[in-house]
């Protein structure tokens, strides 16, 4: 079934020994993949793109780049000014960032409201937030390089959060820094480590395929494909949708970086680093903002640590918090009111982590921390309980054609 | 029971080798982690000299230590009154003025909030120094008195008092 039916010799030969091209026809052209998938579905493989990008701008943009704090701050300079094209590959670089957070926060709350994370795709849920962690250090460490005023306050901050481990949080903050402070060693591992990550990534991305193709993908009714009548090949179906999606995701793209390309940076970091003086509003980058705000929401510095990691933690387990056998919101009529509730509370956190803590800010961050831990580990495993869940339709084609005009026709044509 | 006799020793050769590995990985591991941990030349790095004499009553300087800043007040009378009088049950972290001082004129402090590591405001005149006219970090909102201790904010210790000694009078060597 899945045998190449190239009629190359060259391509034959090698498939025979080596079945690549069999493997590339099998998953990318006549990969069976439900019929309904909404634009959701694209940031999936926009996630995957915008990581080839950052890739490749992160390589050339090394090739210019000095990690030593004597001279970081000025290269990422000469990068600006004088590097041919440096400018250009420097701002796709730092939005693209921006814009990976965007796309994967999409791609994150497409699962959480279609229930992608349910039976059996529990690995490809839990290989997804291992990406986003690693997604998160990798941007930290990037963001540090440049060696300006909140790159430096940032790593301090965020690395001082290890010294609220009980006994050996000094030992590993030292350990962190190489040194008793942030300083030439730091910076030094950060930008190996930062260039290492992304292949990690990309391991794991590898795996999430694997993960993803093994069952294919869910779909905005979550029930599962029950034959061919439900699918259809992803080459050319999926890939014209993704490559139009790609395009007015690049258009995007492209307009913040020739027209807003600091919009999503904080000018603090266009001054020199400065071990003496810290900047009067230490913020993160807006991607960790909600995180921030439950950090600060805690009084306590180990308590609010550890719900700021909990944050996270509690999507891996995630599938098994969920106890509704019910995928997509669309025949869970309470869940959906949360999901948008959650999604409300996200945005709220991120609000809140850009605000200084204190007043009314502190109240609001400590309830939507609340909110946001409530969501996970009460409402999900109770809300089977008590929610009535709408009846679920036959298979993908029944809903979408019956409700159609063309109902007979196609039902005829569904006949043969 | 030959056999059984047999097990045992096949369990014995199969245990220690798994044994002998990890120790022979763990051995092998520790140098990756450890070239992590501050090198030889950073560490002897790690003690510099003061002169207190042109520190005038009420000034304050901020020297570099370990690449962190190190503050040092040369407090008034009324300064060196007020810490040393406080009462210890309005301390988070208890801790006697006499205790973090040796002579108690000069407080000499860390400057690195022991919240989260942000540099906190109150050296230079005109800086916000909190509510108890010692330092204030403007990260998260943590108060300092008069002898770097923390009174408000999520701070949860005083200002760290580094290893130092007077060589003589006026002159101090930190670390």
């Amino acid at each position: 079934m899945s045998k190449n039916k190239s009629k190359n010799s060259v391509v034959e030969w090698i498939d025979y020994r080596l079945p690549i091209f069999t493997f590339l026809n099998h998953e990318l052209n006549e990969y069976p993949t439900p019929k309904n998938l909404n634009y959701f579905w694209n940031f999936g493989s926009l996630a995957g793109i915008t990581l080839v990008v950052m890739i490749i701008t992160g390589i050339v943009l090394s090739m210019n780049y000095t990690a030593h704090v004597d001279y970081a701050f000025d290269s990422v300079e000469r990068i600006m000014r004088d590097v041919n094209h440096g400018w250009l590959l420097r701002y796709i670089h730092m939005n693209g960032a921006s814009f990976f957070f965007i796309v994967v926060y999409i791609h994150i709350f497409r699962g959480l409201y279609y229930g992608s994370y349910k039976a059996p795709r529990e690995i490809l849920w839990i290989l997804g937030v291992l990406i986003l962690l690693l997604m998160m250090a990798t941007a930290f460490m990037g963001y540090v390089l440049p060696w300006g005023q909140m790159s430096f306050w940032g790593a301090t901050v965020i690395t001082n959060l290890f010294s609220a481990v009980p006994l050996v949080g000094e030992s590993i903050v030292t350990w962190l820094w190489g040194g008793f402070s942030v300083d030439n060693p730091t910076l030094n591992r950060f930008f190996s480590l930062h260039y290492l990550l992304p292949f990690l990534i990309v391991g794991l991305v590898i795996l999430h395929l694997v993960a993803l193709h093994r069952f294919g993908s869910n779909n905005p009714i979550g029930i599962d494909a029950k034959g061919k009548q439900d699918t259809i090949p992803f080459h050319p179906y999926y890939t014209i949708k993704d490559l139009f999606g790609l395009s007015v995701f690049a258009t995007i793209f492209a307009a913040a970086v020739f027209f807003f390309p600091n919009f999503m940076g904080h000018p603090d970091n266009y001054i020199p680093a400065n071990a003496m003086q810290t900047p009067a509003h230490i913020v993160p980058e807006w991607y960790f903002l909600p995180f921030y705000a439950i950090l600060r929401a805690i009084p306590d510095k180990l308590g609010g640590v550890l719900f700021m990691f909990g944050a996270i933690a509690v999507l891996f387990i995630l599938p098994w918090l969920d106890k509704s056998p019910i995928r997509s919101s669309q025949f869970r009529p309470i869940y959906k009111l949360f999901f948008w509730i959650l999604v409300f509370d996200c945005i709220l956190l991120g609000y809140l982590g850009a605000k200084p803590a204190e007043g009314i800010y502190v109240l609001l961050s400590r309830v939507a921390t609340g909110y946001y831990f409530f969501h996970f580990i009460i409402l999900l495993p109770l809300l089977p309980n008590i929610e009535k869940t709408r009846p679920l339709p036959i298979s993908i084609s029944k809903p979408i054609l019956s409700s159609s005009s063309f109902s007979t026709a196609a039902a005829v044509r569904e006949k043969k | 029971m030959a056999k059984k006799e047999n097990n045992n020793r096949r369990d014995f050769l199969v245990i220690s080798t798994y044994a002998f590995g990890a120790v022979g990985a763990g051995s092998f591991v520790w140098p990756l982690i450890d070239q992590m941990n501050p090198a030889a030349d950073t560490l002897a790095l790690a003690s510099t000299e003061v002169d207190l004499e042109p520190l005038e009553e009420g000034q304050a300087i901020t020297v570099k230590w370990r690449g962190k800043p190190v503050f040092i007040r040369h407090r008034t009378k009324e300064e060196i009154m007020s810490a040393k009088k406080e009462n210890l049950d309005n301390l988070k972290d208890p801790q006697k003025d006499e205790d973090r001082v040796l002579n108690e004129k000069y407080i000499v402090l860390v400057g690195v909030c022991t919240h989260l590591g942000c540099v906190p405001l109150g050296q230079k005149t005109g800086d916000v120094k909190g509510e108890y006219g010692g330092w204030f970090c403007p990260c998260h909102g943590s108060h300092y008195d008069h002898s770097g201790r923390i009174r408000k904010g999520p701070a949860p210790v005083n200002l760290e008092v580094p290893n130092y000694k007077f060589l003589s009078d006026k002159l101090i060597r930190i670390g």
